[in-house]
């Protein structure tokens, strides 16, 4: 047993401080690698979103954009393949087998480890999703590498390390996290954080076969049935081109209705902050921020939210922001586009009136 | 059945504010809870055990005053809490915070028996990351079981479990093996109050506190800001904006009117905004 007068002293002093010493071993993992989530036949978006952002940060280093496709049994991966060429990758490891054919953490997480220990990355991005979340968590873990959650910017800096940013502290402040001297520095990345990239038509790559060093009978995990979602109770908040969320200052659970009016005649989604889900007023599935949805919209409309943080950086990425307040100090006037200083109490229900004469004339003249 | 449930002591999020000049981080003053994604673990946990006649340690890593919190948990019904505390674990990043707690789950099954089922949130409310459960998992072989709806069959004996999880498009009903982690998701059950003995069993019960070695940690390399491959290389306050919004001037005018003038402006700043929602409008 270890002698307890033996033991080291506890590091003092700020992390900030610590310098990149990488070790030899370490400087052989190149390229940026994406981990693409594809299931039940489709790739997840948000992967295509981080090939985008992968390519980005290839070209800065210098190095080549990797995407990693695992699946099985019937479904399409060759399409797949062809998709992540189109979207930036230069080239796909491969691992198609039946046991991947649902997600489960066992087998995706030693097919991922397996590819990671052979072919070295020196970055892996996965999306925030359930399944990328759940995945991350086991890889960085078994690798013994870093991981950063939920990255809202990536960038490299003057040393060539990854730069990921993130809200932090419930999402009041943003702080940037590196991972020094451990390789692949990894990091997620929410749905609609960042732009999805043109798609190229006709572009091409390289694809490697990867074969996964594992039967069915040695997953203990059995996936008895996948029930999916009904479209209809689903909301498609992250996707959609108009969004209308309300916040605190709508006072009572019962004035949502006025946003739900107006999302309603704008044929776009609703959703609402933080608070409003914390006090009940409506399901987590609608929250708009940095715990909630991330939206890129055309048009967000904004009515009684303060701004945090938090839910600016669920927003940032929409084209047009337009906020509602009593409070000409609320932080929303910081990022909004236009802003009203009015009781949307009072403007909602006016503005889906002026909506609905505008569109139903422009209609008949149609 | 002995289960496990691991929890965190966080600042109260919503009484958090922004120093306004400083825009530092004004953590005075602020109270402490339970993170709130862990109570529906702890409620999970609690009826399974109650269902099954078992135990529940709850255990929690972080400073001396931590120990509020399992108090907290054992009012809630919890049989016994556990703290690791140690100026070694002080800087933790997700992967040093799982060896850790992994290392106090092995030494609570050394001391009360092995756990059949280990629990976590299913993230923090002041990290957000949902890395620690997953990291625990993996570094003691628990088979992983995270955003779990519901737990639809628990069979001690022949050690497997049945369980819902929210997966991307869906519901995945899943069968696994104990010993197993479950991270629950939000909202799936409603939390019971504590009773009135347990308030009393809470006051007077006997937290074990452990610091590193007590814990079983040999290699405390492994654990703080020694053991953190993250380094956090600055925190700030995010830019504004160089233009602030465009005011629309609302002066005395109707909502009526006011309505009329925001519309026409958003039509303008954004002008292929129009012909979009016509399409949408006619597609119905």
């Amino acid at each position: 047993m270890s002698d307890t007068a033996k033991r080291p002293p506890a590091t003092g002093g700020s992390r900030a401080g610590m310098k990149k010493e990488l070790s030899e071993h370490f400087k052989a993992y190149k390229h940026v690698w994406v981990f693409i989530e594809y299931e039940h036949g489709n790739i997840h978006p948000v992967s295509l979103e981080l090939l985008g952002e992968g390519r980005k940060l290839a070209n800065k280093l210098g190095s080549e954009l990797v995407g990693v496709l695992m699946g099985g049994g019937r479904q399409a991966l060759a399409e797949a393949v062809t998709q992540c060429w189109e979207h930036g990758a230069d080239l796909v490891y491969l691992c198609d087998d039946p046991v991947l054919e649902h997600y489960r953490n066992e087998p995706y997480s030693k097919a991922l480890t397996d590819i990671v220990n052979t072919y070295k990355p020196e970055i892996l991005l996965l999306g925030a999703t359930t399944l990328g979340r759940d995945l991350a968590g086991s890889v960085a873990t078994t690798v013994l590498t870093g991981l950063t959650a939920d990255c809202t910017e990536l960038a490299i800096d003057g040393e060539g390390s990854l730069a990921a940013t993130r809200p932090t502290f419930g999402g009041s402040l943003l702080c940037t996290i590196h991972t020094l001297n451990f390789r692949p520095q990894m990091a997620t990345v929410r749905p609609r954080v960042m732009a999805m990239p043109e798609r190229v038509p006709g572009r091409t790559g390289r694809v490697i076969e990867h074969t996964l060093d594992m039967r069915e009978e040695d997953v203990v995990t059995k996936v008895l049935r996948f029930l999916p979602d009904r479209e209809s109770t689903k909301s498609q908040l992250a996707y959609a081109d108009v969004v209308v969320a309300g916040g605190i200052g709508l006072r009572s659970p019962e004035n949502l209705q006025l946003v739900r009016n107006l999302a309603e005649v704008l044929g776009g989604e609703w959703g609402g902050s933080r608070p409003l889900v914390q006090k009940g007023w409506m399901p987590a599935d609608r929250q708009i921020g940095q715990t909630g949805k991330t939206i890129r919209p055309k048009l967000y409309i904004a009515a009684g939210i303060s701004g945090a943080i938090q839910h600016r950086v669920g927003v940032e990425g929409a084209d047009l922001i337009v906020a509602i307040n009593t409070d000409p100090r609320a932080p929303i006037f910081d990022f909004a586009h236009l802003g009203i200083v009015a009781d949307a109490l009072q403007l909602l229900p006016a503005l889906t009136d002026a909506f609905r004469r505008r569109l139903s004339v422009n209609r008949l003249a149609g | 059945m002995h289960i496990v449930v691991c929890i965190k002591q966080v600042p109260d999020s919503a009484q958090i504010r922004v120093h306004p000049v400083t825009n530092t981080i004004m953590r005075q003053g602020v109270p402490t809870i339970i993170n709130p994604y862990d109570l529906f673990s702890l409620e999970q946990a609690l009826r399974l055990r109650d269902r099954f006649n078992g135990t529940v340690t709850v255990l929690t890593m972080g400073p001396p005053m931590a120990e509020d919190s399992l108090r907290k948990a054992i009012t809630f019904g919890a049989d016994r809490g556990v703290l690791l505390t140690d100026r070694f674990f002080a800087g933790s990043d997700t992967l040093a915070t799982s060896f850790a707690l992994s290392q106090a789950v092995v030494k609570i099954g050394e001391t009360w028996g092995p756990p059949s089922l280990v629990f976590t949130g299913k993230q923090t409310i002041d990290g957000d990351t949902a890395q620690v459960g997953p990291g625990i998992a993996r570094r003691l072989g628990l088979n992983q079981l995270t955003y779990v709806e519901a737990i639809e069959a628990v069979d001690p004996e022949g050690g497997s479990i049945n369980v819902a999880r929210r997966a991307e498009g869906g519901l995945q009903q899943l069968q696994t093996k104990l010993p197993a982690l479950i991270t629950m998701l939000e909202g799936t059950c409603e939390i019971r109050r504590g009773s009135l003995p347990d308030a009393l069993r809470a006051a007077r019960a006997e937290i074990t506190v452990w610091n590193a070695e007590a814990a079983g940690i040999i290699d405390v390399t492994k654990c703080g800001l020694r053991g953190s491959p993250t380094v956090v290389k600055q925190v700030f306050a995010p830019k504004p904006r160089e233009v602030k919004a465009e005011q629309v001037p609302t002066g005395d005018k109707s909502y009526a009117d006011l309505s009329e003038v925001v519309m026409e402006r958003i039509l303008g700043l954004q002008p292929t905004l129009e012909a979009d929602l016509l399409r949408m409008a006619a597609a119905y």
